[in-house]
């Protein structure tokens, strides 16, 4: 394996009393894509801040291109950041802005002005460069931001939340763009996020964070279908999740409300008796029987929302409520609430949470 | 708006306008009296041919410019570390800068004597230039009050911590953060807490009489106590200065640079 260009190593940080990031430890290959994914206060921002230098580890390493950067102050990284809150100096021009970092490098005026000729071209304003950041629209901000960042050419690019103070629309199409010009710049790239469809869409690999741990690391195929954890299954997407007793381990059945289901090769470990938490995500389960779908449930539907291309069913079995989608047919009506249905699916679909 | 309402609100207004003008009228009107029989400017000309006054008056201007100087790069470095790092010292700070406020400039100044005498280890009192120097210490410690909410108020309106975070990362260091971020970003705040150091100055009598220095203050003071008709031209000429300086303080706050931290 190649040597991971940013390596954290079992980092630690603590304010007084509380420990708001422990043991936590992540490995980024050249021109990575990875996401601090979590809740507020899981310490995703405060490890981001760790790599840039705002904050000290109170233990641990970092390593970047193999020189340990962990007591170097911010300005000695050569690490390029943007803000959730864009951070644009309000005195100076989008250009200034940008040229800031070439300026203080001491780059020559004339190879400055190129170069941020060149990351107005990027980001898609070259006619920007003499208004004042106030004169432009929260997106053009944060793009101007990401341009200042990658002016000076820096070995590491950190995004604080920089998509959280923007509009669902600008939001999307302004992702799309920062993961075409990474993957353009090859630059390593650590994106922090609470939103699971930015992380999901934008990462090659993805660390769910929860009470400053890294719960799973691994890419988002993997984050979503196969979840290391209760907290991993139940953060990333919609997940229904099914209390069941083991009733035979060596067999794989479990009974689910009074039905049984099979589990072969999933309950290493357990015993007859244990109780488990089954989850299924909502595309995995179907309404009726179906066939390659080896296992199934009886209940009855309790809720039934028409959303257009798609009809949303909740079907209650025994004390739990499953979720699942179908698409709408204009040949047949949507099912109706109070109506008996069996919702199917394929045991191998089925997460045993831990 | 009601009739009746707009009625108390222009009485109201004509009441306030009579309470502050009618007196400066009244000074105006006896500055014009020095010639007999007639108005004419004989007072003012009198005044500003006085070399005593453009002697007093440039020394204190020049005092005011180093008592600016120093304010500025006492407060402005206090209140931008203040507010990024040591956010809990904040109300002691408040405290000590409103201090002036409350101890009699001449209690000030007499410590300052006994302090600074020719005999003392530091004895600022022994050359002119010494307690020029002493001088210019005591006005910014009388305009601190001014100057520190000055320059507080104008860094709350920006967003310290994240543009001195992302000046660090873009590789500058603190004079340069200092210089060409915070300081830029909050100019019209100082300059609104020069022009109020710069009042002050030029008015100041107590400290500049007591450390036997030529300023404007005791001029005024001076020529208050032998003539009739100079000390009305004079109260106005400063007024005139005050006002001036509000004014700038007025103007000037439209060019403030606005918040770039703005949500969509």
């Amino acid at each position: 394996m190649a040597e991971p260009f940013l390596s954290i190593q079992q980092v630690r940080k603590a304010f007084g009393a509380t420990t708001v990031v422990q043991d936590f430890n992540l490995d980024v290959e050249p021109g990575e894509f990875v996401s601090f994914l979590g809740p507020s206060g899981c310490g995703k921002t405060t490890v981001l801040r760790m790599v840039a230098g705002f904050e000290e580890p109170s233990a641990g390493k970092i390593v970047v291109a193999g020189k340990d950067i962990t007591r170097l102050k911010p300005n000695q990284r050569n690490v390029g950041m943007v803000f959730q809150a864009y951070a644009l100096f309000p005195n100076l021009t989008v250009a200034q802005n940008i040229g800031f970092g070439l300026k203080v490098a001491g780059m020559p005026k004339a190879d400055a002005d190129r170069r941020v000729a060149e990351m107005l071209d990027l980001i898609k304003l070259p006619q920007m460069g003499d208004r004042y950041p106030y004169q432009l629209s929260g997106g053009q901000q944060q793009r101007i931001a990401l341009a200042r960042a990658i002016a000076p050419k820096p070995k590491l690019l950190l995004l604080d939340e920089p998509l959280s103070a923007l509009d669902a629309k600008v939001r999307v199409s302004l992702r799309e763009e920062i993961r075409s010009i990474q993957k353009k710049l090859g630059i390593t790239t650590v994106f922090v996020t609470h939103d699971q469809e930015e992380a999901l869409s934008i990462s090659d690999r993805i660390a769910v964070m929860y009470g400053g741990k890294a719960e799973q690391v691994g890419t988002p195929f993997e984050i979503y279908n196969r979840p290391a954890t209760k907290f991993v299954a139940n953060f990333v997407g919609t997940l229904n999740v099914l209390e069941g007793t083991v009733t035979d381990a060596a067999s794989g059945k479990v009974r689910v409300n009074s039905q049984e289901v099979s589990l072969q090769g999933k309950l290493n470990g357990s015993k007859p008796g244990d109780t488990l938490s089954l989850a299924l995500r909502p595309e995995a389960i179907s309404l009726g029987r179906h066939p390659g779908r080896d296992s199934s449930l009886s209940g009855e539907i309790t809720e039934v929302h028409f959303l257009g291309s798609v009809i949303r069913v909740r079907v209650g079995i025994g004390g739990s409520t499953v979720s699942l989608d179908t698409f709408n047919s204009p040949a047949s009506p949507p099912p109706a609430v109070g109506e008996k249905a069996e919702i199917s699916f394929s045991s191998g679909d089925m997460l045993v949470l831990h | 708006m009601k009739q009746g309402s707009r009625f108390w609100a222009w009485l109201v207004f004509g009441v306030g306008t009579t309470y502050f003008v009618l007196p400066l009228v009244a000074t105006f009107e006896f500055s014009l009296r020095k010639r007999r029989g007639e108005y004419s400017f004989d007072a003012y000309r009198s005044v500003f041919e006085d070399p005593n006054f453009q002697a007093t008056f440039t020394y204190s201007v020049v005092v005011a410019v180093f008592t600016i100087l120093l304010g500025v790069l006492l407060v402005v470095p206090t209140a931008y570390w203040i507010r990024l790092r040591l956010p809990n010292l904040r109300p002691v700070v408040e405290f000590i800068t409103l201090l002036p406020l409350v101890i009699p400039a001449i209690v000030i100044v007499f410590g300052y004597i006994r302090m600074f005498g020719s005999n003392s280890t530091l004895p600022f009192l022994a050359t002119a230039r010494g307690t020029d120097a002493l001088l210019v210490i005591g006005y910014t410690t009388l305009a601190l009050p001014y100057m520190y909410r000055a320059v507080d108020t104008g860094l709350r309106t920006i967003d310290v911590r994240t543009l001195t975070e992302a000046a660090q990362i873009l590789g500058a260091g603190w004079t340069t953060i200092i210089a060409r971020i915070i300081l830029p970003n909050v100019l019209i705040a100082v300059l609104s807490g020069a022009f109020l150091s710069f009042a002050i100055v030029i008015g100041e009598f107590t400290m500049a009489s007591l450390l036997n220095r030529p300023a404007f203050g005791p001029y005024l003071q001076n020529i208050g106590a032998n003539s009739a008709y100079e000390p009305s031209a004079l109260a106005l000429i400063s007024f005139a200065i005050t006002w001036g300086c509000m004014s700038l303080i007025q103007i000037l706050s439209r060019f403030a640079p606005r918040s770039a931290n703005r949500p969509n």
